[in-house]
């Protein structure tokens, strides 16, 4: 009796479960599936869930159409470039406040926090205008330079904790065989990291391939476009063509999908510690 | 070149703080000081033109604002929904995932989908699901559920047209929370619970007394930084409404935003730029206040 009542309990939870992850996912189902109704104008009333006759011709229009291969691969420049600048600042940064002492260490490393406090949002007008100035406009390098200030900015912390947890000994022992700093962190503090430079890598990564606003800020001049402004503008063309948007938007989701299916231990670990909001 | 040991080692730190520091000093503290400069200078955009220093009139003109004042309040309605709204689901999901006996990981993936989608596409997404008369939202409304007679103008209605963005933070956000809280709940000890369901309690007692005493600093933890995430709700708003219709959905960050670059007036936005990182900055000394610790969360 007691055992059939728990049984009867568990099977409750898993059906609110699913109801709730359904109710989660449902937007994008109803992306995937329009993407796949070829020709149609997407508004169907009643919407219907399941393409008829399901085709791929959205996504072929899609990645051949409006230079979006172009996007595709600013996208990838950009997020690669500014993901591997943070990962090496970021972590020579935090290495310094971790291991050497040094004037001013912890009044410049409460400024850092304190910067990191502020949202970037708060210096956008500024940034613009030293983005002007430095002619970096309509560039790509001007996201990626900005993209790697805030990440040093935004991880200095998160490492600077990893790098005081790892044992001193090991670095000690080197010392006395004679390597220099440098040697040390490339060949000994580095690899010891990795979970914490994959953490911090991953999650650039993701930020940079997603971010719109300074994009939108700085690049006017179409061939520059990355991903998200490129899509925006693309629903603004092909308005009605939801298909074809949603097709878009998927093919910019798949790499933010493999990263997060094969990486996923890492999540965890570094939502949890504190330091990254999605 | 020689150098002695000694000025080695002073020099070394440099080394590694060069790079680092060069990014943050230009791309970081120095558009911060000249946010704050332009905050009181009336700001001329064409270069060579001479900048005139106002004073405090760029902030003064704030407070006399009715769209900022709007704005402001539509910010803080945004946080004092979502906020709470995000917190409750996730917790709720949070203990029903954590109480399974098997496929814990599968679900709490399904629900960080949202998560670790960008901005721009759930934005776009909450714009087809409310599109008028034939969105989706509506067919659900009229038709499934007959809770309306007819499709409801959702953007173009300015009474309605914060909804959408008020479902699309609470939603988007429901699955971060939701991983933290399970983290905290699988270092709740099973003996406790277990202890004090021998002792007759209930499982709405158990939590209340047992579990949330134990992960109350993670809840504090996820309120502040969901609060400061709040405040600077801006995406959404430029994508779904634009602020509009009639500036009535303007959130501070859209309404500086376009004051300074569809008004181009730099001054007035790094001004009410600025009224915002004041307030930012206060939420955060609070949270230092009530996480005396915050390293001891984790």
């Amino acid at each position: 009796m007691y055992r059939r009542k728990k049984n009867f309990n568990i099977i409750i939870r898993y059906l609110l479960a699913t109801a709730g992850a359904v109710l989660m996912i449902f937007p994008f189902l109803v992306m995937v599936s329009n993407a796949f109704k070829a020709n149609v104008f997407v508004i169907e009333y009643p919407p219907k869930l399941i393409p008829e006759n399901p085709s791929i011709e959205n996504f072929i229009s899609a990645w051949t159409s409006n230079r979006f291969q172009l996007y595709f691969l600013n996208s990838a420049v950009v997020a690669l470039m500014a993901t591997i600048g943070t990962v090496l600042f970021a972590a020579l940064t935090a290495y310094a406040f971790a291991r050497f002492q040094f004037k001013g260490k912890e009044i410049l490393f409460a400024l850092m926090l304190i910067v990191l406090m502020i949202p970037d949002m708060i210096s956008i007008i500024p940034r613009f205008y030293l983005a002007r100035s430095l002619d970096l406009r309509n560039s790509l390098w001007g996201l990626i330079l900005f993209y790697i200030a805030s990440g040093v900015t935004g991880n200095t912390f998160f490492l600077r904790g990893f790098f005081e947890s790892l044992p001193k000994e090991l670095e000690e022992a080197m010392t006395i065989d004679g390597a220099n700093p440098f040697e040390i962190f490339f060949r000994l503090a580095l690899p010891l990291s990795k979970p914490a430079l994959a953490t911090v890598g991953i999650f650039s990564f993701l930020g940079n391939w997603d971010e719109y606003t300074w994009a939108l800020t700085i690049i006017d001049e179409p061939a520059k476009r990355t991903l998200p402004i490129a899509i925006y503008s693309f629903q603004g063309q092909h308005g009605t063509e939801w298909g074809l948007v949603f097709a878009a938007m998927i093919i910019a989701l798949i790499p933010v999908l493999i990263i997060f299916i094969s990486l996923q231990r890492y999540f965890a670990g570094g939502i949890t510690s504190g330091a990254f909001k999605g | 070149m020689y150098l002695s040991l000694k000025t080695q080692k002073k020099l070394m730190p440099l080394l590694f703080l060069i790079p680092g520091l060069l990014f943050f000093a230009i791309f970081q503290i120095y558009p911060l000081l000249k946010g704050f400069q332009m905050s009181f200078l009336d700001w001329q955009i064409m270069p060579g033109k001479v900048s005139e220093f106002v004073g405090l009139d760029n902030y003064a003109r704030a407070f006399n604002d009715v769209v900022f004042g709007r704005a402001f309040k539509n910010t803080l309605i945004y946080t004092l929904v979502t906020v709470p709204g995000q917190m409750i689901i996730a917790m709720i999901v949070a203990i029903l995932i954590n109480s399974l006996p098997k496929g814990k990981t599968l679900f709490r993936a399904l629900y960080y989908i949202p998560v670790i989608t960008s901005w721009v596409i759930v934005s776009l997404l909450i714009r087809y699901f409310f599109q008028s008369p034939n969105g989706i939202v509506n067919y659900f409304l009229v038709e499934v559920f007959h809770l309306v007679e007819k499709p409801l103008p959702w953007l173009r209605d300015p009474a309605l047209a914060f909804v959408p963005i008020l479902i699309l933070g609470i939603w988007k956000g429901i699955g971060w929370s939701m991983v933290i809280y399970l983290a905290a709940l699988a270092g709740v000890p099973k003996e406790l619970e277990e202890a004090s369901a021998m002792d007759g309690a209930n499982g709405w007692q158990n939590f209340w007394h047992i579990t949330m005493p134990l992960i109350s600093p993670t809840i504090v933890f996820t309120m502040v930084m969901l609060l400061i995430g709040g405040f600077n709700v801006f995406i959404s708003v430029y994508l779904i409404t634009g602020g509009g219709p009639r500036q009535m959905t303007e959130v501070m960050l859209s309404y500086a935003y376009h004051q300074a670059f569809d008004f181009l007036d730099f001054g007035y936005g790094a001004a009410l730029s600025y009224l915002m990182a004041a307030l930012i900055i206060t939420l955060s000394f609070l949270q230092i206040k009530l996480l005396r610790k915050p390293q001891e969360i984790y």
